[in-house]
């Protein structure tokens, strides 16, 4: 089933982290196989923020294979390497937990593809996020839990998608947990719920154009569908117009970038969404129940219709 | 097997197994013949006192708790009921099958008052999806806006929503009144089997799409229609009719019914079983 959630605040910013938890807390109930967090925090815009992995999360219904944490170690030097190798200086580093890394990073050349396909040339590293903002921060188990593991609560910034995963088509793992990554563009990232039924023939076309796939899920379908569209010159908007035809099935998507938020519905709208739009804040979820989480007071919300996109800046 | 050669058209279809049911007309005499008043009322329905009036905070109740404290209140002789603090929670109100008067302040989640015959529920907020689904009988009016599947599946009663609602409106409904001040999503009425769609503004793709029976007016813009819906005629009598429903729907008094389109099911659908199968293909 899965539920979705995201939130804009336009002109300010805010304790998204906190806010998403709870709206994402509120949904727990469409699945806490897996929840994740792209959050677009305040920072000075010079550094690279990279969230990565070396590793799987083994515990709370994981379908992966156990490792020594040695081997995360080992992971982690050959990252280091090819990072001092590319020019790329590490400013700061977090190791939240053996499998799962933050790094600020000094890198000044824009084109993230040949970064990125160094990185994940390292059997069993993924890159999460990468951009001046976005922290994309997934693992195993419902929102309070990730949260609390990773310390979210406090991130302030300005806006914010997340995802509560019921396992369906792909393993309970962190490879298939959403947010995905824009890959590889810069600050990138979408959530999902539903189903894409041409899923296979869309994958096969747009790996023969050289993007990349991390697992066999089809919510990471759309983030490489609008990747590829606005690597040929598309806007993320008409990026998502086009994808209401592009590509097949049911579906529910919000796709963030640095500075907007947007979502868009399938043309049968098939799957949920509420939506809460003002001045300063528009808020949105798989339920209202999720946007009572941090607007308790009586508001007006609606269903956006079948085959609409809309985007907002912050 | 049956001789198909030999039958006429009309009964082909039962000699070829599609009909297994035999209607005896059970349903009329059991549950509506008016000599057996005892069919009319449900076990454990209660003799209510519209005057006699309270308030339910629900904020910190699970909607199960909610519901039998709704109950709880009829069984005393409440008539009237307020709930305070609904705050979008899904399955409240549901499975009343009583005279009652029942006011939510706020909104809804998904399929509030589900399964309900008989009461006239008010709600000053907003509805998430499968609102009112399997309304037997009663008056459910909405303030703000409603989610997918509104109404789906009732048989009965008045289902108003002064603002305007998602996909699917009246999916395979089976008779009653659904009324949109504002705009309807894709499907409306899809599979619609009987029972009457008002939409007041616009309505989106394939409207009434594979609709068996029912008739579906529309104020606005039409998206596009759906398998086997078709224009009529707008009559004088449906004109007459939709005045009064949009008067005590207390919505859209002063609209110009005259210039409503009125679809309807072209029955080619309906009468697929007695079809070639060469106009089996034209039909769909």
């Amino acid at each position: 089933m899965c539920g979705i959630a995201g939130l804009i605040h336009r002109g300010k910013s805010s304790k998204v982290g906190h806010e998403l938890q709870g709206m994402l807390q509120a949904l727990k109930h469409r699945g806490e196989d897996s929840t994740g967090y792209a959050l677009y925090g305040d920072t000075d815009g010079k550094n690279f923020i990279m969230r990565f992995k070396v590793g799987e999360n083994v515990g709370e219904g994981s379908t992966s294979v156990a490792e020594d944490i040695s081997v995360y170690d080992e992971r982690k030097k050959i990252v280091d390497s090819y990072l001092l190798e590319m020019g790329a200086k590490i400013v700061k580093e977090e190791r939240t937990l053996p499998y799962s890394l933050r790094y600020e990073i000094e890198y000044d050349k824009k084109d993230l593809l040949e970064f990125s396909q160094k990185i994940e040339s390292i059997p069993g590293v993924e890159i999460l996020s990468m951009g001046k903002s976005l922290e994309v921060i997934k693992d195993l188990g419902n929102a309070k839990m990730v949260c609390d593991r990773y310390n979210l609560d406090k991130l302030i910034g300005t806006h914010a998608i997340g995802h509560a995963r019921m396992a369906t088509e792909s393993g309970v793992d962190i490879k298939s947990a959403h947010p995905f990554w824009g890959y590889p563009f810069s600050d990138v990232s979408v959530v999902h719920n539903g189903q894409l039924t041409n899923y296979w023939n869309n994958r096969r076309a747009l790996e023969n154009k050289g993007m990349r796939f991390m697992s066999e899920c089809d919510s990471e379908l759309i983030a490489v569908y609008l990747a590829e569209k606005m690597r040929d010159g598309a806007s993320l908007e008409e990026g998502m117009k086009e994808s209401l035809t592009g590509l097949d099935g049911v579906f529910t998507y919000f796709v963030a970038t640095k500075d907007s938020l947007g979502m868009a519905k399938d043309t049968m709208a098939a799957k949920p969404l509420v939506l809460y739009e003002s001045d300063d804040l528009v808020a949105m979820g798989s339920e209202e129940i999720a946007i009572r989480s941090i607007l308790p007071q009586e508001i007006d919300t609606y269903d956006p219709f079948d085959g609409e996109v809309k985007v907002w800046q912050i | 097997m049956a001789n198909l050669k030999n039958v006429t058209k009309k009964t082909k279809a039962q000699a070829m197994g599609m009909h297994t049911e035999v209607l005896t007309g059970r349903t009329q005499q059991k549950f509506f013949n008016p000599d057996e008043a005892e069919n009319f009322y449900y076990f454990g329905t209660y003799d209510v006192d519209f005057n006699k009036r309270t308030d339910l905070d629900v904020k910190d109740m699970t909607a199960a708790d909610a519901n039998k404290k709704i109950d709880n209140l009829m069984s005393q002789g409440y008539g009237t009921i307020v709930i305070k603090n609904p705050q979008g929670k899904h399955s409240l109100g549901v499975g009343i099958l009583n005279k009652l008067n029942l006011i939510f302040e706020g909104s809804l989640g998904y399929f509030g008052i589900g399964s309900c015959d008989g009461p006239i529920v008010r709600i000053n907020g907003r509805v998430g999806w499968s609102c009112a689904e399997n309304l037997m009988a009663g008056k459910v009016v909405i303030e703000k806006n409603a989610g997918s599947c509104f109404g789906a599946a009732i048989r009965g009663g008045d289902l108003i929503c002064k603002g305007s609602v998602g996909a699917r409106t009246g999916i395979d409904m089976k008779g009653g009144t659904i009324i949109i001040g504002g705009d309807a999503g894709a499907f409306t009425g899809f599979m619609m089997q009987r029972g009457r769609i008002i939409i007041l503004g616009d309505v989106g793709i394939n409207l009434g799409d594979s609709m068996y029976d029912g008739t579906i007016f529309v104020g606005g813009e039409i998206g596009s229609y759906g398998s086997d819906a078709v224009d009529a005629e707008l009559t004088k009598n449906d004109q007459d009719w939709l005045k009064r429903k949009l008067k005590v729907a207390e919505i859209g008094e002063n609209f110009d019914v005259s210039k409503m389109k009125k679809i309807v099911a072209g029955k080619k659908l309906w009468n697929y079983d007695n079809l070639e199968p060469t106009e089996k293909k034209g039909a769909i």
